[in-house]
């Protein structure tokens, strides 16, 4: 059994595995890019897996969709983890003592190594030794004498360069825990905040929220509190329709302001998200609100502005739906027949073919929309959740929800319907897509890419090379010195650089 | 907004880059064709064989040493050269025309990225030629970057415009940088390493690849060159990957989210980590680590193309 585990733990820390688990990792994550995920469009995997049959459900089976939390995703860092960790273990030690020992012992021969030179100088031993010392400042270096009353120098440099491949490596194995935390402990959550001051989100909860997706040990509870309101929207777009400015003009409160009761303003752009106390605050989109005002025939007004949502990423063609409750009917039976559902497209800028509304820029040039007003029974009453966005469709084809004028509208204009039901477009508002993130592991994050930088840097720069100068006096009082040099990481360059530092060891040519 | 004239002459002077670049492979070419197999052959050889188990170098028939005038065949790879440098001059201009149309850095779409990619490789090669006898494989590098230029001055090309809000950020200017510059030094490495397993293949059976493996350098200079290269290239690849999550996160919410573009550069990030693994791995050196850098490219250049045009994510925008 021992020699089972300790042949396991060899296997799995040695250079071949982590290479081969290097690949692994790059081939299971490309299928996240060839294939859609959940994470980033739910409804492209639907589409997808509905359009491929049995061999879409196989994908989805094992995971396809969800690459980067699959089992074998993680199999595949967890076993890098542990192979990283098993390999950093015993390379720490190895160099700590590698610090402590001195620079090798000079070679017998040296004429063996890769770089050598002999020469005989008319110096003393002492001012060889003396002149070499100087020349190798900044090298790791002992002198030793040998028997035959040789001296020699060893010495040695680019230690850093195994001080930046250990700090890559560990700053690695640190980026991962930290990711880590990050998927426990953080959220994001979207909402839609009309953009006229009307209206407040506080971050209390998780039902202030449109979409909520938490960490693992994130249950919604113990979010940190701010509120913030978006005062006005301003948009720019250039006359081709591209778009050149957003801002969204926030009031907000912090924790601290919530007490005190004061408001600070941000102007919140595409790349400047607002920080606020471990939270961060995101533009993420816009969009348009039509106004809708109903006259019932009992003369009572309610007037909605639902959210539409964009169509059209160019030019803003949205599309929704408006609901509205009949007032002043306790029935619920009677009320279900008399719902109404403004529904059907908005043009920012209304460009018709016909009676056919299409958009023609994304900004508010001249607002129509063409609507088809149904009434009957909405379905909102059933307990099953509706889109903000549709009606039920299902109450169409039941015959419970019946469309009783169809009508293009510009702003100010009006439908009459048979009971005397008046459904007038006031007007438009905007509205902005927020998103609110927290991840309280981000800096640690920023931290080890920034180590993992420096270490790859000093790893991959930095050179080992080895040098020895053994010194012999000769018969006539001259000095025969000897150096040799060998490069212990990637050989090209040192050529030059020996042939310099044997010049200055042994004091210019001669 | 945008100065038409700039962005014309811009243009202009991106079209005379790419004749240029013809003009220097073809002449490259002649020297590669026609040039006489070097002695330096029998030299790189021997390289190549310290410490492996020696076949002796007597067998390698010698060339007859060359005298010092330059054969013909020379001197149209120094032209070569020569107008590879003028390509780069042009090319430059170009991009700078580019940018002072646009008042802004000129990497903004695919045209522009592609262009600047072009430019930093054939630097890097000019730089190279400098410090390893490969001037005569120029063409070799050269025909990536014209088919590369061709494609992003016709199919990829794009008007000159200012940017989207999204873009309009330091990061950008500092992230797509480093991609820029890690990507055209790939290409080097890229080719570098195909040349060294035709060489490789060559040195092992003289009946392989004949007429081109024995005018190529020996297989240790190729190494060297891909294996340089892609050291000073990883590091910078990585900064800007870091740069980008810098930007992500003040842009979409996150410094990470698996887009498309962020899949395919970690991909290639870790291949390439994988390769330099491989250079301290017995059993991987040469024709394997060879491989893997080759696959590095792949996916460098997969990215570039397949997820900008095909796929739909955050980092689409690049093409508008
Ligand atoms: C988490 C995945 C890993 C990545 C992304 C990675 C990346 C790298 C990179 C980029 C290098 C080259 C730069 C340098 O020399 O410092 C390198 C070198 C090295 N890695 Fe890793 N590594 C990983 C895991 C491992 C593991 C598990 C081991 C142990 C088996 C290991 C052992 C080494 C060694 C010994 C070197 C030095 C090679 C040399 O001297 O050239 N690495 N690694």
């Amino acid at each position: 059994m021992v020699p089972f585990l300790r042949n396991t733990w060899r296997g799995l820390t040695s250079m071949r595995t982590a290479l081969i688990l290097l690949f692994l990792l790059a081939l299971a994550a490309l299928p996240g890019a060839l294939l859609p995920q959940r994470t980033l469009n739910a409804n492209k995997v639907a589409d997808y897996i509905a359009e491929h049959g049995w061999w879409g459900r196989l994908l989805d089976r094992l995971q396809f969709f969800n690459v980067y939390a699959s089992v074998w995703f993680s199999a595949i860092y967890i076993l890098l983890m542990i192979s990283l960790v098993g390999c950093l273990l015993p390379r720490t030690l190895e160099y700590a003592r590698a610090l402590r020992t001195k620079p090798v012992l000079t070679p017998r021969n040296l004429s063996r190594m890769p770089h050598h030179s002999e020469s005989t100088v008319d110096k003393t031993p002492d001012e060889v030794i003396a002149q070499a010392t100087r020349a190798l400042s900044g090298w790791r270096k002992t002198e030793r004498e040998e028997e035959n009353g040789a001296r020699t120098i060893s010495a040695e440099r680019g230690y850093l360069r195994e001080t930046g491949n250990l700090v890559f490596h560990f700053a690695m194995l640190g980026l991962i825990i930290a990711l880590a935390v990050g998927k426990l402990f953080g959220y994001e959550g979207q909402v839609i905040v009309k953009a006229d001051g009307s209206q407040e989100f506080c971050n209390s909860g998780v039902l202030g929220y449109d979409s909520f997706q938490p960490g693992l040990r994130v249950d919604g509870t113990d979010l940190t509190p701010f509120c913030l309101k978006v005062a006005s929207f301003d948009v720019n777009f250039l006359p081709t329709g591209q778009p050149d400015l957003f801002r969204a003009n926030l009031e907000y409160q912090s924790e601290k302001d919530l007490d005190t009761g004061t408001w600070q303003t941000y102007g919140l752009e595409v790349n400047s998200p607002l920080r606020t106390d471990g939270d961060r605050v995101y533009l993420l989109g816009h969009g348009y609100a039509p106004v809708f005002t109903v006259t019932f025939p009992n003369g009572e007004k309610r007037t909605m502005d639902t959210q539409w949502r964009p169509v059209d990423q160019v030019t803003f063609l949205s599309e929704g739906a408006t609901k509205f409750d009949p007032p002043g009917i306790t029935d619920s039976e009677e009320r279900r027949t008399k719902q109404i559902a403004v529904t059907g497209v908005f043009a920012p800028t209304a460009q018709l073919h016909g009676s056919l509304l299409n958009s023609s820029f994304p900004d508010l040039r001249d607002p129509m929309v063409a609507v088809d007003v149904m009434r009957g029974d909405l379905g909102i009453d059933n307990g099953r959740g509706q889109s903000i966005f549709t009606i039920d469709q299902s109450m169409v084809d039941d015959g419970r929800l019946k469309r009783v004028a169809r009508e293009n509208l510009s702003v100010g204009g009006e439908v009459k319907l048979d009971d005397g039901t008046v459904v007038r477009f006031d007007g438009v508002k905007r509205w902005v897509y927020l998103q609110v993130s927290h991840d309280p592991a981000q800096v640690w994050v920023l931290v080890f890419a920034i180590a993992i930088i420096l270490g790859i840097g000093a790893s991959l720069i930095i050179k080992r090379r080895r040098l020895w100068v053994r010194v012999v006096p000769a018969a006539d009082g001259r000095t025969v010195v000897e150096v040799g040099g060998l490069a212990r990481t990637d050989q090209a360059g040192y050529g030059e650089e020996f042939e310099r530092l044997s010049g200055a060891v042994t004091g210019g040519k001669n | 907004m945008v100065n038409e004239t700039l962005a014309r002459f811009g243009d202009w002077t991106y079209g005379a880059t790419v004749v240029v670049y013809v003009f220097a492979m073809a002449f490259a070419l002649i020297e590669q064709a026609f040039g006489k197999a070097k002695p330096r052959r029998a030299v790189a050889r021997q390289l190549a064989t310290v410490g492996g188990p020696s076949t002796s170098v007597e067998e390698v028939p010698a060339v007859e040493a060359r005298p010092a005038e330059r054969t013909r065949s020379e001197r149209f790879g120094r032209m070569g050269a020569a107008l590879m440098v003028l390509g780069a001059l042009l090319h430059f201009t170009s991009l700078v025309l580019r940018g002072l149309a646009v008042g802004r850095v000129p990497w903004g779409n695919m045209y522009e990225y592609m262009s600047a990619v072009s430019l930093v490789a054939v630097v890097t090669w000019i730089v190279l030629m400098k410090k390893f006898p490969v001037r005569r494989l120029s063409a070799f590098v050269l025909l990536p970057i014209v088919i590369l230029m061709f494609l992003g001055g016709t199919v990829l090309y794009s008007e000159a415009a200012p940017l989207q809000p999204a873009l309009r950020s330091y990061w950008l200017i500092v992230h797509v940088a480093a991609a820029i510059i890690a990507s055209g030094l790939f290409l080097v490495p890229g080719v570098a390493s195909v040349l060294y397993l035709i060489r490789n293949r060559y040195d092992h059976d003289q009946a392989k690849f004949v007429r081109l493996g024995e005018r190529l350098p020996g297989a240790d200079v190729l190494d060297r060159v891909a294996y340089r290269t892609t050291i000073i290239a990883f590091p910078i690849f990585t900064f800007g990957v870091i740069c980008g999550g810098i930007w992500a996160e003040a842009a979409w919410g996150r410094f990470w989210g698996w887009d498309p573009k962020e899949t395919v550069a970690f991909v290639a990030w870790v291949i390439y980590a994988a390769y330099l693994h491989s250079r301290a791995t017995a059993g991987w050196r040469g024709g394997k680590a060879a491989w893997i850098n080759i696959l590095g490219f792949a996916a460098t250049v997969f990215n570039l193309f397949f997820v900008n045009l095909v796929t739909v994510g955050l980092h689409s925008y690049a093409n508008g």
